[in-house]
Order: C-alpha cells, then structure tokens, then sequence
C-alpha cells in the first residue's frame, strides 16, 4: 500500500521568542514492512535543520531557529510503501539488544493491577496476542492527544486514556511478563485518531523468544500490518517524542497538530 | 578488623618512625604542638579567605564550611607510587576500553565476563549514548581513584570516580599552604611538585578536541553554578588555566555547534570540561525539566562537534554494582592480572550474597550502588542497633540497590588533634588523566582524612578534613 503522511504542527507564543531549539523524531526508516519514497521536513521561517541518529537508531533533525520568533509551522510529508507482515518485524536496525527494553520507565511501571492482565498461560506469541486483547478491553481509548501525563498504572484504574495511554499500559504489562517492550511511534490509516486528525499514532512491539520483535497495536487490538508507517522507537513516550522542544523568551505556546494520512492517489 | 597500619611509624605503636621518615617522626617530636595548632590555623584562616568552601547537604545551618586541613602531610616513598601509579594506568585504561566496548560492540557482555543485566537494565548505561564514540575513545578524562591501604605494600581500590570527581584543588592549595608553613619539611625531603596539574589538565582538554578545529581549541568548564559544593574548585580551574567558567545560559548550541555568548559576539566552544551531571547536560535528551542543561548539546556531541570531558555515559563505569567485576574487566581489556585489588565486595541482588551480608550487618560496610560522599552508607562496626535495622529492611526491600564490603582497617597517619600528635584513619584519591594513548598522573592526590578517633569515613560531608599528600623523589632520607 502506499501511505502519504501530512503531518503539520504549529507553534504560536504568546510573546517573540529569542530561540527556539526542536529535537524531532519524524522521519521513518526502511524496514522489511515498509520502504520510505519521498520524506521532507520544512519550517516557514529561517531555521537551521541537521540530521542524525540516537541511540536507539531513530533520524533525528534538530531544528534551530533564530528569534525574534513569534510562531513555528512544521511541516512533515512523504509517501511510504507498506507491505503487511503481520506485526513481524525485520530487517530494522537494533543498536540496542532485546534485554535493554526489559527497563521499566516511571511512566511504565507496573501495578499489581497490571500484572494482572497477562494471562495464566505458557509464554510466546499467543500470550502476547491475548495480553493486547486484554489491554484494548481494560483501557477504553479516546482519540486525540494525550490531556495529561499519567502513569499506567493510573491509566489502567482509570479504565480510559489515549492510543498513548494504552499503549504504556500494554508495555507495562509486557515487561512484567518478561517480555523486552518498546514504543512506536509513528502513523496509522485506520487507527483511532485517524478521524480526528489531531494526532500521530503509537503502538507496541514485544520480543518473543523464537519469533523475534512483534507489533501490538493495543489501541486497536490487531497486529499492525500495511496501514501502518513506523517512525521511531524508544522505551516510552518520553524518549520516542517526535518533537520536543525548548524555547528562550516569556509566555505562554500553544500547540496545533494536524496529521493526515491518505491512501496515495498515484497508488500503483 | 586487625591494629591498622600507620604509615609513617609502622604497625608497632610508640616505636619510632620507618627509617624512610625517622626525619619526619622526628620533626613531629620536636615541633611544639602549639606552634603545629598556630600553622595549621593560618592555613585553614587562608582557606576560608579564598573561599574554598563548600556545601554540605541536609544541614542548612552550616551551608559553608570549609573541609579542615591538617598540617602533618602523608608521605609515599618513590617506589611506593611508582607501584601504585603503574596500577593506576592499568585501570584507567582498562576503564576507557570497557566504555569504548560497552557503547560499541558489547563484547565483554557477549563473551559473558559481566552478566548482561547488570549493564543494561543499569540506569547508568544510557541509550542516549549508545553507538557514540568521543574522539580518539577516551571516555573517563579525568579519574579520581579512591585508594585504601592496610599494610606497607597493600593498597585496595575502594571507588573509581569515573564522572566529574572533585578534590584536586584541595591538591594544590594544599600544598601551597606547605611549601609556606613548613619550608622545612621540602628541605627535609625532595618531594615532586603538584603545580602542574592544571597545565596538563589543559593539555589534556585540548589533545581530545574534535578534529579540525584548528590547533587552539576553545574549552570551557561548564558549572551548575555557585550553589554547587564544588564551586570554588570549578572558578579555580577555570582562573588558574586561563579558560572561561561558563553556565549552561551562557552556552547556546546552533547547527549542531556549541556556542559561547560573549559581550563581542559568539565563539565557538570545541572542548567543554563538564561538572555537572549527565542529567543536567541537555533537556531535550535527559531531563525536560532541567534548567541547567544546553538544549541540542548532546546532538552536537553526537555529531562530532564538541567534546564532553569526561563524556557523558561514564558513569556506568563506576557504579558500585560495576565496580565488583573491575578485577575480571580489568583483566579482559589489559589481558593481565589487576595490579591493584578490588576490595572483597558482596552484590546484594544474588540472594546467597545478601543473606551473608544480611547475617553480618555488624561488621560490615554497606553502599548504595549509586550512591557518593558517604551518603546511604552503613559502617557496620560503628552503627547503631537502629541503623542496622533500618539497613536490614532497605535491603530486603531492594536488594539491588546495595553492595557490602568487610570493614578494612584503614591506615592510619599521625594527625594534630585537641590531644596532640595521634593516629587517624585516611584514604587516597589520585587524579588520573586520560589523553588519546597516554595516560598521566600528577604525583599527589587528596588525602582524605578521618578526624574523629577511631571514625574509618573520611568524607567531607562526615566530618574529614584534608592532607597534603607528598610524593617523595626518593626513596626517603633527607635530600
């Protein structure tokens, strides 16, 4: 299949800012599910854009802006090809060995109530599908963005959250069962926010001895297939962002997010 | 725990000193201890006018004291540091390799040496750091290796400061209030100058710089600012190497280069000598809610633009959990034995280890594995009934927080007190400086001691105060 992504986010303060410093996390790689065609980052002002890679082996673009800046407008596009593999995962780069994403972050801490949810039978990929089963049916999603930052454990007695929130619990579950988890970030035809274009998606992949890493997409209950385009990976949201930012100057900013994401018209 | 060791008059207490220091015995003998008391107060008076102060945590009330100096100096023959210094080069290197490997190809994890948990479920090893190399792969510049002796020729390595150690002032300013109040101890004994610690300390900065920055790159020491216990340390390395002391507000970094604003415009920083902690180094990597930090600093380090002495990440090299596998580290990159030992150490998160150090809480030490300055520390010896208990249920409730080690009896060295000349236990802190294939000592180090009778922490959060520390050319006598 073949994705375009439009993802736009606008910044407006309250007051000039004297600089403006992004560090984002949106440009996808190459992996054996999907082969990126086209990926372009642009700014409406004078900005200095430079490429690299962290730890994890995500493309990073840090973003330099010099002030007296009164408002951001970052525009990402491309157009990806997807393959539908089931949720497996191959050919990506692994700076990082499956043992590392057995961290648990304070975001993803389990409870006694998270444990809970993984069922009582023998370790491997039916477990694992039965836990995102588990998951979707404890966390009743809401699309958009996340209101506020809450644990999984919070999440989970509160029984809603966002695609966000719902994954971190799926995580936490996950580690808890022995099973390395990671956050993905990234984009999704049909997923939650879909329809309401105001935010990107994220999912899970755990390692399954025998299987290797495997995507969950508790949000929707399924195995992410070819509606989906990966972007970056880290252990939770905190560390996968696609953008984070920081800024010199007063006041307040607000924060606009638009993400569209379309079958390509010039499909093949 | 047998009679420790006195380093200056052997293990028999009353007899003289060791022929190598009958001099220095003898001037203790002769040298009225009033006049010892009027000395030691016009240096710790000196102290207090420069400002060397610092800050102790949890105790509002004496937020600036200064770390009381003692004016008998602890002395190492020739052949002594020339033994300890070899040992030292071995570990630092051993040190920068394990790093090198540990952010690269993980050998040693997958040759098994070191189990892959302890690493990388570790939250010193940082992903953010991961497949990062600094130039010519030195990691840990600056190493302050904490050393602890019980007998002539045994010397155990009881930390390796592997982040931003501190204490190399206290070195220096030491011995410049010596050489002023006890001229005749350096008549007495051709004792190796310290001065030039901080000129290799620049030289060292400079030989990692990123390549292509011509041959006078800019450095920098970045500090937290004057709240830090360290500071006067900070703006006297900073004075003293004629380099600027900055904040992080006074760094910006712009196209993956870091800045310095100054009043004429903008330099560019090649080389920044950090004090502060990983953590604090870039909010858009490490903490979002830091203010100390320099947002896009760690893309600049990434991409080859600056250089972080010592580089971030180091501090996996020298948690406590880490430490008690030096010994097989050390021999896996050096290829032989350890020069210097390891103190016996016991790791709390194997259960037959904690339930030994859970049987014998009375004599032992207990550490947090990321803990310093003697902070979370349990000296079993000393403790209270109270304390021990208080141990017992931390480390049953995370055991793999913790390590233990038996209590060594620490050497001793004649120190002035309220009674006169008598014995207190002191430990060692080298600082060891790593350049691209070299590494080099500065013959000196803190010397740390334990002012209370019988106390073995010499921190100077608990009560230490310092020591010169002199490191002979000879091997004693006089000169």
């Amino acid at each position: 299949m073949r994705l375009t992504i439009d993802h736009r986010t606008r910044y407006q303060f309250s007051e000039p800012q004297a600089r403006v410093v992004q560090l984002l996390r949106m440009t996808p790689l190459d992996f054996g599910g999907q082969t990126v065609i086209d990926w372009r980052i642009d700014v409406d002002c004078d900005a200095r854009l430079r490429e690299g890679r962290d730890g994890y082996g995500n493309i990073t673009t840090m973003l330099y802006i010099d002030g007296p800046v009164n408002a951001v407008s970052i525009m990402v596009r491309g157009d990806v090809l997807t393959d539908d593999l089931g949720g497996r995962v191959k050919g990506t780069l692994e700076p990082l060995p499956p043992l590392f994403f057995m961290r648990s972050t304070p975001l993803t801490e389990a409870s006694v109530a998270i444990s809970d949810l993984v069922p009582p039978t023998p370790t491997g990929l039916d477990q694992a599908m039965a836990l995102n089963l588990a998951v979707k049916a404890a966390v009743s999603v809401e699309p958009g963005r996340t209101p506020k930052t809450r644990t999984a454990a919070e999440v989970l007695a509160e029984g809603q959250g966002s695609v966000r929130d719902c994954t971190h619990v799926l995580l936490a579950a996950a580690r808890s069962a022995g099973y390395p988890a990671r956050l993905v970030s990234g984009h999704c035809l049909d997923g939650p926010n879909a329809r309401s274009h105001k935010s990107a998606h994220c999912w899970a992949e755990l390692f399954i001895a025998g299987e290797g890493w495997i995507a969950f997409d508790p949000s929707t209950g399924r195995l992410p297939g070819d509606t989906y385009v990966r972007v970056a990976v880290g252990l939770d949201a905190g560390d996968s962002t696609p953008l984070s930012g920081t800024r010199r100057g007063g006041g307040i900013e607000e924060l606009d997010v638009e993400v569209r994401i379309a079958m390509s018209q010039s499909q093949e | 725990m047998g009679r420790p060791f006195d380093e200056i008059r052997g293990f028999s207490e009353g007899a003289g000193a060791r022929p190598e220091f009958a001099a220095l015995g003898q001037w203790l003998d002769e040298t009225p201890a009033a006049e010892l008391q009027r000395r030691q107060e016009a240096a710790e008076a000196t102290f207090r006018q420069l400002g060397i102060t610092f800050a102790v945590y949890g105790d509002e009330a004496a937020a600036e004291r200064i770390i009381p100096f003692d004016i008998v100096p602890r002395i190492f023959t020739a052949s002594e540091w020339s033994s300890l210094s070899a040992g030292l080069v071995q570990r630092v290197e051993a040190i920068n390799a394990f790093l090198t490997d540990i952010y690269g190809p993980r050998k040693i994890l997958a040759d098994g040496i070191i189990p892959e948990d302890l690493i990388l479920r570790n939250p010193q090893f940082r992903p953010e750091i991961v497949g990062s190399r600094p130039p010519h792969d030195v990691w840990s510049h600056i190493c302050g290796i904490d050393l602890v002796r019980t007998g002539p020729d045994d010397f155990w390595v009881l930390e390796d400061n592997a982040r931003t150690p501190s204490g190399v002032s206290y070195m220096l300013e030491n011995r410049e209030a010596m050489i002023r109040l006890c001229p005749e101890l350096f008549q007495m004994y051709q004792v190796e100058p310290v001065d030039s610690y901080t000129d290799l300390l620049h030289e060292t900065m400079q030989s990692v710089a990123p390549r292509g920055c011509g041959s006078d790159p800019v450095c920098v020491i970045l500090t937290p600012g004057h709240y830090n216990s360290a500071y006067y340390e900070h703006s006297f390395l900073a004075d003293t190497i004629g380099i600027e002391l900055v904040e992080a507000a006074d760094l910006e970094v712009d196209d993956d280069k870091v800045w310095m604003r100054t009043i004429t415009g903008r330099v560019q920083v090649h080389v920044i000598y950090r004090r502060i902690d990983d953590d604090f180094l870039d909010p858009l990597i490490f903490r979002p809610d830091s203010l100390l930090g320099v947002p896009g600093l760690i893309s600049a380090y990434r991409a080859g633009n600056v250089t972080i002495v010592n580089a971030p990440g180091t501090g996996i090299a020298d948690d406590k959990a880490v430490y008690s596998y030096m010994p097989e580290i050390v021999r896996y990159y050096s290829g032989g034995d350890p020069l210097l030992p390891n103190v016996e150490t016991y790791r709390c998160r194997e259960p037959e280890m904690l339930s030994y150090v859970l049987d014998n809480l009375e004599k032992l030490v207990v550490k947090l594995v990321d803990g310093s300055g003697g902070y979370g520390m349990l000296v079993g010896p000393m403790a209270s009934k109270t304390q021990i208990e208080d141990f017992r249920a931390a480390l049953k409730a995370e055991p793999h927080r913790y390590i233990a080690q038996p209590t060594l009896a620490l050497s001793t060295v004649p120190t002035l007190t309220e009674k006169g000349i008598a014995p207190r236990h002191v430990d060692f802190r080298p600082f060891v400086l790593s350049q691209p294939g070299r590494v080099k000592i500065v013959p000196g180090g803190l010397t740390r001691v334990a002012l209370k009778e019988g106390s073995l922490v010499v921190n100077s959060s608990q009560g230490g105060g310092t020591k010169d520390s002199f490191i002979l050319a000879n091997n004693g006598g006089r000169s």
